[in-house]
């Protein structure tokens, strides 16, 4: 698991065609609604946060990380009767970090990934909490056990899943 | 200045994304405060977008999966219908006994003035999504206004309830689950006949509230709808009681384990007219002192000897109870006049509500999803739900 500091010059970027683009975010949110109509566990992974990391990171641009972030959230939170707005400062802020990340750390080997998600989907919590509990008053709890777990969880399945978008990447 | 926006664009992007959204959030919030229905532009636009790809996901896996069921999966079909043929037997036997429980239960009930509802028409829907989040306990399924679903409908399945609908497009609805903690659901417990809510909490649990500490409520104990919500009809099984502890305030702590599983539906009914009326004791023989008495007075049972033909008989003379009933529906919608309940008096006890959703769930599990709700109600007639 080694994490290897790069200048900005060293760093791939890249980018994806318009398909990818638009249809990769699509369909982690449409799965992330109906899998766990058959199986309950998958609750447990967010796809389209997963999505919003990989994009930002692979891009390497803050600005489209953030925008991709907010779009991919807001159509998370229209998806629930709770406020609209939960998921999109969450993942805005998870896109802008992970992009930035991605400029100046190579994000590509496996160990990295792994550490990288599970950093960011603990952030993601802290965020979505902070703004429910905070600023929107919903009454929701902070289990560190499920929390740890779901990071773990979630760190594996980047692990498959970037392995797997990485064919759909194209180097600038 | 320009240097600055250039030098400064990513954190720009970023501030105004946030800032954006927050505001969203406050008009919201205020919107909410102001109305208490929220209603919103984005919720009917990703809803639009994400339920045609998710219809096209469920119709396929049905498609694969009737074609795996009907005609490679027809392994132990015989020994089943052995077996159903067998408890079918069991339960003529056992229908006997509960018409005339049935029986006394409707004059008792008519002795005492009570109302009843029923669940008169329902629509079977197929579950095409979740929220995705666990956060929000929210089911999405394939029936809208054009079928007649309206807000605030009870969803069921045969094994207990499911939740009510929230929003309705038009091919669409939005279910709130009995575990989502802004739900709530008229509860009763069936042996104490103490009578709670039913909440969901944060964690995705069902609990009853505002059951005093000082009663005795006991593990197991099964805990039915009140009514009092006016969303559930009365006697729908919600789930049983799982624990039952002092709370830090005046009220248990009540637990319960819904009787339907949640995190597994795939098909549910909503119940799309409920009638309420007075029991009908017509051709049930006059209601005696003797009746008014044994409602208030505790006795010894009669032996009753269920005649071969399994119709029920009337104790009294021959002369009639002139009761007519008088009706009601609520859920917005008017049923003719010509629908009122008329019991047929060689099968006058009828299924509880819910068993009377048991049967409506099989009926439409196999009707084409094609025609038209108001033509293929449930219960073709009201008298099929009488408890």
């Amino acid at each position: 698991m080694n994490i290897s500091y790069t200048s900005r010059e060293q760093v791939d970027v890249y980018r994806f065609s318009w398909p990818v683009a638009i249809g990769v975010p699509i369909l982690a949110i449409v799965v992330q609604a109906w899998v766990p109509t058959r199986l309950t566990f998958v609750k447990v992974f967010d796809f389209p946060m997963l999505v919003t990391i990989f994009f930002a990171v692979s891009r390497r641009n803050p600005a489209s990380g953030s925008i991709l972030g907010a779009v991919i959230g807001l159509t998370q939170d229209a998806l629930t009767h709770l406020k609209v707005g939960l998921f999109g400062i969450a993942n805005t802020v998870i896109g802008y970090v992970a992009s930035s990340l991605g400029v100046k750390i190579d994000v590509d080997n496996p160990g990295s990934r792994f550490i990288m998600t599970f950093v960011f989907y603990v952030l993601h919590q802290l965020v979505y909490f902070t703004v429910a509990r905070g600023l929107v008053g919903e009454t929701i709890l902070w289990y560190w056990g499920h929390e740890i777990g779901a990071a773990l969880a979630n760190s594996l399945m980047a692990v498959v899943l970037f392995a797997l978008l990485d064919r759909f990447k194209i180097r600038t | 200045m320009e240097t600055f926006f250039r030098k400064h664009s990513n954190v720009m992007t970023l501030t105004m994304l946030l800032v954006v959204q927050m505001l969203g959030l406050a008009v919201q919030v205020k919107r909410e405060t102001d109305t208490g229905a929220p209603s919103n532009l984005l919720h009917v636009w990703a809803i639009r977008l994400i339920a045609p790809i998710e219809k096209g996901f469920v119709h396929t896996e049905a498609s694969v999966h009737d074609v795996l069921r009907h005609y490679i999966f027809l392994r132990g079909v015989r020994r089943e219908n052995e077996d159903l043929k067998r408890q079918l037997d069991a339960i003529r036997v056992n229908n006997v006994r509960l018409q005339e429980d049935a029986l006394q239960a409707r004059r008792i009930q008519t002795i005492l003035g009570f109302k009843e509802q029923f669940i008169h028409k329902t629509i079977a829907a197929q579950v095409i999504g979740t929220s995705g989040s666990d956060k929000s306990c929210i089911i999405y399924i394939d029936r809208g206004s054009d079928d007649g679903v309206k807000p605030n409908m009870a969803v069921v399945t045969p094994d207990g309830i499911i939740g009510k609908v929230l929003h309705v497009q038009a091919t669409t609805s939005q279910v709130l689950e009995i575990n989502d903690q802004t739900s709530g659901v008229g509860a009763l417990l069936v042996k104490s006949r103490l009578q709670g809510v039913v909440k969901g909490t944060p964690a995705g649990d069902v609990v009853l509230n505002n059951i005093m500490a000082d009663e005795k409520v006991e593990v197991g104990e099964v805990v039915t709808t009140s009514g009092g919500d006016q969303i559930f009809p009365k006697g729908l099984t919600i789930g049983t009681v799982t624990a039952a502890n002092p709370g830090r305030d005046i009220f248990l702590n009540i637990r319960i384990k819904p009787a339907a599983n949640l995190n597994r539906l795939e098909e549910v009914l909503v119940v799309t007219e409920i009638l309420t009326q007075e029991p009908d004791t017509r051709d049930l023989g006059p209601i005696r002192a003797a009746d008014i008495l044994a409602a208030r007075l505790p006795s010894v049972p009669q032996p009753t000897t269920p005649p071969a033909d399994g119709t029920a008989v009337a104790p009294g003379t021959a002369t009639s109870g002139t009761t007519v009933p008088t009706k009601s529906t609520n859920q917005n919608t008017s049923t003719p006049p010509n629908t009122t309940t008329q019991p047929s008096p060689k099968n006058p006890s009828l299924p509880s509500a819910s068993s009377a959703v048991k049967d409506s769930f099989e009926k439409k599990k196999s009707t084409p999803k094609k025609s038209p709700p108001e033509s293929a109600p449930a219960n073709p007639t009201p008298q099929d739900h009488r408890p």
